[in-house]
C-alpha cells in the first residue's frame, strides 16, 4: 500500500509541476464551455433583413413593426425596387429580404388573399430555414388576429410547446457535449501520454526491474487524472448553473454516479491508447485525432445522430461520449432516473471491461 | 553458486533491411562478489546483455541466471533482488534529489534509513543538493544519484549499464572508487564501460565486439597476453606519421591512441634505425617502447 501511496504522489508532483499542463487541464473545460456555450451557437438572433414595401398601408406597416420588434430580426434597408433586392444580397449584410405585393391591404380584405414574398440567403441552408419559419410564424400569428372575431369554417390551430428547454437554449445540449468531449480527452489524453512518457524517458525500465506490479503503476497513474476530471465536472456544472442558466432537472447523486463511470471508461481508454504507443507524440495524435474527432463528429453533440448515414450511424454507437451525452440530457435536463437510462450505463460498463481487458492484454512487462 | 551466468545466449534484431546480431552466443559467469567489467565500444551489444539479465528483453536463444534463478521462469524474484541503472539517466527529472531516492526507496518496501549506511558514502555528496530537482543536476551527480536509487534497496547484484558515460574523469574516479567499497559489501556488480582505462579497476573483464566475446580474463592476464613489443611513437605532424607508419612494410598495425600512435612491427626484433629512416621526412620524431595496455589487446584481437 506505502508503494501506491509514494507512486500517486509522485504523479501528483509530475502534474503539479507542469504548470502549463495544469492551466490546459483545469482552464480549457471553462475556455471550451464558454466558447460552445456564447460564442457557437446556432440560434439566430439580430439578423440584418431588408423590406421591400410596394404597398405602404396599414397591415404592412403592421407586419413591419411586429417583425422589427422581435429580436430575430433587424431591419437594415428599406428598398425602393425590385432590381435592388440583389444588390443588397450581394452586399452580404442581409440575410432575408420581404416584398409585400402592391395594394397589400385591399388585396387581404376584398380578396380576401394578399401575397407577401419571402427572398433568403440560402448559402447557409439551415439558418435559411431558420429564418423563414421565423417569419411565417409572425405572419400566421397576425393573421390569425385579424380571425379573431370571425366563424372560419375549417381551422386547424398547431400550438407548439418546447418541453425541456422552452427558450431553446443551445447551452442545453452544449453543456452535455462539453462535458463528454473534455472528460473523454483529458482522461484519455493525459493518462496514455503520462503512461507513454514513463517508456520514453527511460524510467518505465527502472520501473519494470522493481517489484512493482503492473497493477500499480498503471492505478496509481490513472487515479490523479480521475480526481482533475472530477474538479472539471464540478466547474463545468456551477458554470453552467450560474453562467447559462441550466437546472440540473434530475438527480444529482445520479449524473455524478454516470459521469464516474464515464470517466474511468475514458481512463481505461487512455491505458489502451499507452499500450499500443511508445511515444507521447503518437498517444497525443492518436488521442486527439482518433477521440476529439469522432466524439464532435459522431457523439450526436454537433450534428444529429439520426441525420447520418447508416454506416456512420452504427459506427456512432462505438463512441462512449454518445451514451454519456444522452444520460446527461436525460438526468440533467429531462430529469429522467435509473430507469431510463440502465441501458446506456451497461454500455458504458461493457466498453471500460473491453478497454481493460484488452489494455491488461497488451500491457508489457518487458521492453 | 554464480552471481551471474550465462549460456550461449543469442538476441537478434530484425530491421526493414537486415538483421542484426546484437548478442551473438555470449556464455560467461560472474562470481558472487565480483567486480565483472563488459569493455567494448558502441553498438557492442553491451545494453542487450544488461536487459537480458535484468528480465526486460527475451533472449533469442540460450538461457541464463542471476543469484540461481532463471531469467524467464523467475523474473519477479529477479526484480526485487537486483539493482539496475540503465545507459540513459533514468531518474525523474522533475523531481527533487530526494523525491527521487524516497520513491525507489518505497517502492522496493524499504526506507532510506534502512540502508542508509549503504549509500551514505554517496548521499553525503548529494545532501546539499537534496531538494534540487533531477534535471537540474550536473552529469556526475546525476549519476550518483541514480546509483544511490538503484543501491537503495541493498541488491544482491548490481546491473550499471555505463555508469561513467558522459561524466568528468574526477567524478568517474569517484565511481568507480564507489564501486569497490560496494563490493567489499558482498555485492556482484557487473559494469559496462567504453572506456578502457576503467577495465583496469574491474576483477575481471570481458572484452565484447559485435555481440561476440573477444577475450574474458583478469585485466593483468590480458594485457599479459599482448605479446609483441609497442612503440609509441610521435612527430610534428601526426596525421600524416600516421598514414606513412600504416604504409610501412613492417608495421602490422597502427592506431591513434592519445598524443601518440601505437605501433606493432611484425617482427620479433625490430629495427628501429630502420624506421627511423622511413620517417626521415618528420620532425620531431619520437619512438618509444611503451607497456601495452588493454586498448591495445583489444585492437590485438579486433584484427584477428
Amino acid at each position: 500500500m506505502k508503494q501506491f501511496f509514494s507512486f500517486i504522489k509522485k504523479e501528483f508532483h509530475h502534474i503539479l509541476r507542469d504548470k502549463r499542463s495544469m492551466l490546459v487541464l483545469l482552464g480549457l473545460p471553462v475556455v471550451q464551455l464558454i466558447i460552445f456555450g456564447f460564442a457557437i451557437t446556432t440560434e439566430t438572433r439580430n439578423c440584418n433583413i431588408a423590406i421591400l414595401d410596394n404597398s405602404k398601408d396599414e397591415a404592412t406597416q403592421n407586419l413591419i413593426t411586429r417583425i422589427e420588434s422581435s429580436s430575430y430580426f433587424d431591419i437594415d434597408k428599406t428598398l425602393s425596387s425590385d432590381n435592388q433586392i440583389e444588390k443588397a444580397f450581394k452586399t452580404g449584410r442581409i440575410k432575408l429580404a420581404i416584398i409585400f405585393q402592391p395594394n397589400f391591404q385591399n388585396e387581404l380584405m376584398h380578396n380576401n388573399k394578399a401575397q407577401l414574398q419571402i427572398v433568403t440567403d440560402a448559402s447557409d441552408p439551415n439558418q435559411a430555414n431558420t429564418l423563414t419559419y421565423y417569419v411565417s410564424a409572425i405572419v400566421m400569428e397576425y393573421q390569425k388576429e385579424l380571425n379573431q372575431n370571425k366563424n372560419l369554417p375549417y381551422t386547424i390551430n398547431s400550438e407548439i410547446r418546447m418541453l425541456y428547454n422552452p427558450q431553446l437554449k443551445g447551452e442545453y445540449s452544449s453543456v452535455p457535449g462539453v462535458m463528454g468531449m473534455i472528460l473523454l480527452l483529458i482522461s484519455a489524453m493525459m493518462t496514455s501520454i503520462s503512461i507513454v512518457r514513463e517508456k520514453e524517458m527511460g524510467t518505465m525500465e527502472v520501473l519494470l526491474v522493481s517489484p512493482l506490479k503492473p497493477w500499480i503503476i498503471i492505478v496509481s497513474k490513472v487515479i490523479p487524472y480521475f480526481i482533475i476530471s472530477l474538479i472539471n465536472v464540478i466547474t463545468i456544472l456551477l458554470i453552467s448553473g450560474w453562467v447559462f442558466g441550466i437546472p440540473i432537472v434530475g438527480s444529482i447523486f445520479l449524473l455524478s454516479l454516470v459521469t464516474i463511470f464515464y470517466i474511468i471508461c475514458a481512463l481505461a481508454l487512455g491505458i489502451l491508447i499507452s499500450t499500443v504507443t511508445s511515444s507521447q507524440q503518437a498517444a497525443m495524435i492518436i488521442s486527439l485525432i482518433g477521440l476529439m474527432l469522432p466524439v464532435v463528429m459522431l457523439s450526436g453533440y454537433a450534428f444529429p445522430i439520426a441525420n447520418m448515414p447508416v454506416i456512420l450511424q452504427v459506427i456512432s454507437n462505438l463512441i462512449p461520449a454518445k451514451w454519456y451525452i444522452i444520460m446527461v440530457k436525460n438526468i440533467m435536463i429531462k430529469g429522467l432516473g435509473f430507469l431510463d437510462i440502465w441501458k446506456e450505463i451497461l454500455i458504458i460498463f461493457g466498453m471500460t471491461t473491453f478497454f481493460l481487458l484488452v489494455s491488461l492484454k497488451r500491457f508489457k512487462i518487458r521492453l | 553458486m554464480n552471481a551471474i551466468e550465462l549460456n550461449n545466449i543469442t538476441k537478434t534484431y530484425t530491421t526493414k533491411n537486415n538483421i542484426i546480431n546484437a548478442v551473438d552466443d555470449i556464455s560467461f559467469s560472474v562470481d558472487e562478489g565480483e567486480l565483472f567489467g563488459l569493455i567494448g565500444p558502441d553498438g557492442s551489444g553491451k545494453t542487450s546483455i544488461f536487459r537480458i539479465l535484468t528480465t526486460v528483453l527475451l533472449a533469442d536463444k540460450g538461457t541464463a541466471t542471476v543469484m540461481g534463478l532463471d531469467v524467464l521462469k523467475d523474473f519477479k524474484a529477479i526484480r526485487t533482488i537486483v539493482g539496475y541503472m540503465p545507459g540513459r539517466f533514468s531518474l525523474y527529472q522533475d523531481l527533487t534529489v530526494e523525491e527521487n531516492l524516497n520513491f525507489f526507496a518505497t517502492i522496493f518496501n524499504t526506507t532510506i534509513q534502512e540502508n542508509y549506511d549503504l549509500v551514505a558514502d554517496i548521499y553525503k555528496q548529494l545532501e546539499p543538493f537534496k531538494n534540487r530537482r533531477a534535471g537540474k543536476l550536473s552529469g556526475g551527480m546525476k549519476q550518483k544519484l541514480a546509483l544511490s536509487c538503484a543501491l537503495i534497496h541493498k541488491p544482491k547484484v548490481l546491473f550499471l549499464d555505463e555508469p561513467t558515460t558522459g561524466v568528468d574523469p574526477v567524478s568517474r574516479k569517484e565511481f568507480w572508487e564507489m564501486l569497490k567499497r560496494l563490493k567489499t559489501q558482498g555485492i556482484s556488480i557487473l559494469v559496462s564501460t567504453p572506456y578502457m582505462d576503467e577495465a583496469n579497476l574491474c576483477d575481471r573483464i570481458a572484452l565484447i565486439q559485435t555481440g561476440k566475446i573477444l577475450e574474458i580474463d583478469t585485466p593483468q592476464n590480458i594485457v599479459n597476453r599482448f605479446d609483441k613489443n609497442l612503440y609509441a611513437v610521435k612527430s610534428k605532424s601526426m596525421f600524416n606519421l600516421l598514414n606513412d607508419l600504416r604504409a610501412y612494410s613492417k608495421t602490422e598495425s597502427c592506431f591513434a591512441f592519445g598524443q601518440y600512435h601505437h605501433l606493432v612491427l611484425n617482427e620479433k626484433y625490430p629495427d628501429i634505425n630502420e624506421l627511423k629512416s622511413y620517417l626521415k621526412n618528420h620532425t620531431e620524431i619520437e619512438i618509444e617502447l611503451v607497456k601495452p595496455g588493454i586498448e591495445d589487446r583489444f585492437m590485438q584481437l579486433m584484427k584477428k
